[in-house]
């Protein structure tokens, strides 16, 4: 029987993405485009300017000329490798077991290396499309500092496009091999806390190493070992080692074919070796993956305990409150985030820590009040990209049940008012807990403090309801994966407006710390002025204005929705 | 108890259901059939409030759905053709949940949870997370939600989908006695002989318009059909000549 080219079993899904194109551009998504391309572009320039200085001036160090720069390549390349063989892992759960389409094409009479390849560049595409990307502003530093000219760009696609294949191929089979192990449900629920474990003690590894101490001079004491120690290759079995080389090779004029041979010659054996896997495992392990995770759960425990605290909430209230509780700490995609979370925020406590504020000189008062305040920005925008995570997604992940919420009695409001608190609260105790063990850490004075927690706590509101909001402006009700929902571009569109936010409110306070600031420097009587109050009014106004309206357009957006 | 009024549905310039009007008084069992794509799914939700109308109203017990929503739906109990639920939620905690969505709590609840669960043996199931049932027991606790606040009527789209024959023959039953006891029921399906078995009258939709309406012999005399089956009535009303030529097609 002739079997059906590759590009016939690819059909539904470049027919699907074309499709939802033309419909984004049919409902006025042109501007959408502009934004993205706009926020795309700049974020592209800004890694491309730093990169570029940076490599300028390594470059202009005599006894290093290309070393330096060529050990970052390999770094930053062997951090891509790591990064996509973990998300490999992750995309070739969904896509080789448990996508829709499976039961239409392994029940249809495709052959095995087909489906293998069709799945393989499916895997491929969707994990690494952020890495290729984000290697485009990279590499054009190299090519633009180190002179490649034209003929750079086609060779670094040639030197980079295995490296993305090996990956691919690694995490297909070690995705292959845990399915055969654990059912597809369990392994994904163990690869999500494994990742997210990884990746917290990764930053918290760095972190914790303070990698700006490498910086001072007194680091380069020994500069020989530096020197042999750059000379020597990174990891001389790795593909990003082989692709940094290519590269630094061809930016060099000492073009050696041998790291590019050995690049295309990997993968195409490690594409064939995965494909022989393939054949072997992957029927045991679709059978393997369609049992479903069976679980017997009591949940008293969140009835005796949430349950009786909200006891005052009328019971339609209580029970939303309880089932969204019960969700999030059912799926281990979503609570599993709270360990990054943790990571963040010991993290951001270690940064404020390690300010060289109070090392023995007399503290610098001016410079203590001026990072609490800043801080205030900072801790905003951490909060901001929490609530995009969990409050953001809450209307979307509805979707599909919102027949039973709609042909209910349930008053939307109540529903929302439910998501908002679920949301807000823990938001808020965050949010106060960084301002205040923050300002603690700084030794702030009383004003700051107090000024700090109020601001903090009424930021936290307005964040929360604009995350609601904006989620239920633009909702996804299509997608199944929560972690994907803040990645769109009502997500986009939230930061953008929480920072104009954080902005507004900042920029208002500003002049009233100011002349706190100026008054308690000067030794004069600390009091607070009429015009502070004006600012202070303005302020608390600004963020009640970002809690209220953004809900109200929630809830309206809501009543019309149709399913 | 139900009753719509020039109850009309567009999407874009597409008419999805086009000025319909019927009533469904209380202790009926009324069958609506009709094509794929006739507008059967879009009438019934916006019968239960899922669908805004384009223009016309629905009355349940007296309550405009849209305007009066909340007393509205106190009355109704709806079960969907596809069964989404919540899948990290337990049988039980499922059934407790749409309870509270009704305003309702306590022992009354629990008794109830146990007694619909028992009728559709699900009990041995009920610490189960919903995501390791199948399709035919996601179907039979969506209809105990539906039944967990003893509603005065219930709208189910396409009821017998999923089920085992067993259940199937509980599910008519259980609508049975509902009706007896003075419930009324709106169904929509594409099983004619259920219909025919079940229903006290009919309407069929085509192209978003009631076609036919009334008890099945009512209809037999509006058509002037005889004695014939609903089945073939069905297809007279419906364009059965295509049937005809589909019948030829697969047949060469």
């Amino acid at each position: 029987m002739k079997q059906p080219s590759l590009a016939h079993v690819l059909q539904p899904k470049w027919r699907t993405a074309l499709q939802r194109l033309r419909e984004e551009r049919a409902s006025g998504g042109t501007g959408k485009l502009v934004i993205l391309a706009i926020v795309a572009g700049l974020f592209w320039l800004g890694v491309f300017g730093i990169l570029y200085k940076i490599l300028k001036s390594l470059r202009a160090v005599e006894e290093l000329g290309p070393l330096i720069p060529g050990k970052i390549l390999g770094l930053i390349l062997l951090s891509f490798i790591s990064i996509l063989v973990l998300s490999n892992v992750i995309t070739a759960l969904s896509s080789f077991f448990l996508a829709k389409d499976l039961d239409l094409l392994v029940s249809a009479p495709v052959d095995w290396l087909r489906l293998y390849l069709a799945k393989l560049g499916e895997t491929l595409l969707h994990s690494s499309w952020m890495v290729a990307l984000m290697a485009v502003p990279i590499l054009a530093a190299y090519g633009v500092v180190f002179k490649g000219g034209i003929l750079f760009a086609p060779y670094a696609i040639l030197a980079i496009v295995p490296m993305l294949i090996l990956p691919a191929v690694v995490g297909s089979a070690l995705t292959l091999i845990l399915v055969n192990i654990f059912p597809a449900r369990r392994t994904r629920d163990l690869l999500s806390i494994i990742a997210l474990g990884a990746a917290g003690g990764v930053i918290l590894l760095f972190r914790v190493i303070r990698p700006e101490q490498l910086a001072r001079p007194e680091g380069f004491r020994n500069l020989l070992d530096f020197v042999i120690l750059l000379r020597g290759p990174t990891s001389p079995f790795l593909p990003s080692e082989w692709a940094s080389q290519a590269i630094m090779g061809f930016l060099g004029n000492e073009f050696d074919p041998l790291p590019l041979v050995l690049l295309w010659s990997t993968a195409a054996a490690f594409v064939t070796f995965g494909a022989l896997l393939h054949r072997a495992l992957y029927a045991q392990g679709f059978t393997k993956a369609q049992e479903g995770a069976e679980r017997f759960i009591r949940g008293g425990l969140w009835r005796w305990t949430v349950g009786s605290l909200l006891r005052w909430l009328p019971v339609a209230k209580r029970e939303f409150v309880l089932k969204d509780i019960k969700l999030f700490f059912r799926d281990t995609t979503q609570w599993s985030q709270l360990i990054l979370l943790a990571v963040l925020v010991v993290v951001y406590l270690f940064n404020i820590q390690a300010l060289p504020l109070h090392r023995g000189e007399p503290v610098g008062f001016f410079y203590v009040n001026l990072v609490s305040f800043l801080n205030l920005g900072l801790a905003g925008f951490v909060l901001a990209s929490i609530a995009a995570r969990f409050i953001f997604p809450a209307v979307s992940l509805e979707g599909r049940q919102m027949w039973l919420l709609r042909s209910s009695p349930l008053d939307l409001r109540a529903l929302l008012w439910s998501k908002y608190w679920v949301g807000t609260v823990p938001l808020l105790v965050l949010g106060l807990l960084l301002t205040g063990l923050t300002n603690a850490l700084l030794e702030v004075p009383a004003f700051m403090m107090i000024l700090s927690l109020a601001t903090m706590a009424a930021l936290t509101l307005a964040i929360g309801a604009m995350a609601l909001a904006f989620g239920a402006l633009y909702p996804q009700f299509e997608t199944e994966n929560a972690a994907q929902i803040p990645t769109s571009f009502g997500g986009l569109v939230f930061m953008m407006a929480t920072i104009a936010l954080l902005a507004a409110v900042l920029g208002s306070l500003a002049s009233a710390v100011t002349t706190y600031v100026r008054a308690a420097w000067e030794g004069q009587a600390i009091g607070v002025t009429p015009a502070m109050i004006g600012w202070f009014i303005l302020a608390a106004a600004l963020c009640a204005a970002a809690t209220i309206v953004p809900l109200r357009l929630a809830l309206r957006k809501m009543e019309s929705f149709e399913f | 108890m139900i009753r719509l009024e020039n109850l009309t549905k567009l999407y874009g310039s597409f008419v999805a259901v086009d000025d319909i009007s019927l009533h469904v008084p209380r202790g009926v069992l009324y069958g609506c059939l009709g094509p794929n794509g006739a507008g059967k799914t879009t009438t019934l939700r916006m019968i239960a409030g899922i669908l805004r109308p384009t223009q016309g109203r629905v009355l349940l017990g007296g309550d405009d759905v849209h305007t009066n929503p909340l007393s509205a739906k106190m009355r109704l109990g709806f079960i969907p053709d596809r069964p989404f639920v919540y899948d990290k939620l337990t049988g039980a905690e499922f059934l407790r949940f749409v309870a509270g969505l009704y305003g309702q709590e306590g022992d009354t609840v629990e008794r109830r949870v146990a007694e619909l669960l028992e009728v559709f043996e699900l009990t041995s199931w009920k610490d189960e997370l919903i995501e390791a049932y199948s399709h035919g027991m996601r179907q039979k606790l969506i209809i105990s939600s539906a039944l967990i606040h003893r509603p005065e009527c219930i709208v189910v789209d396409e009821p017998m989908v999923g089920l085992d024959p067993k259940a199937a023959r509980l599910l008519k039953d259980i609508f049975r006695q509902f009706v007896e006891r003075g419930g009324t029921v709106l169904m929509s399906t594409h099983t004619l002989e259920v219909a025919e078995a079940m229903c006290d009258q009919i309407a069929i939709i085509q192209h978003g318009k009631i076609v036919a309406a009334g008890t099945v012999s009512d209809v037999r005399l509006q058509h002037k059909a005889g004695d014939a089956s609903l089945e073939e009535l069905f297809l007279k009303l419906t364009g059965g000549a295509q049937v005809r030529e589909l019948v030829e097609v697969l047949g060469k």
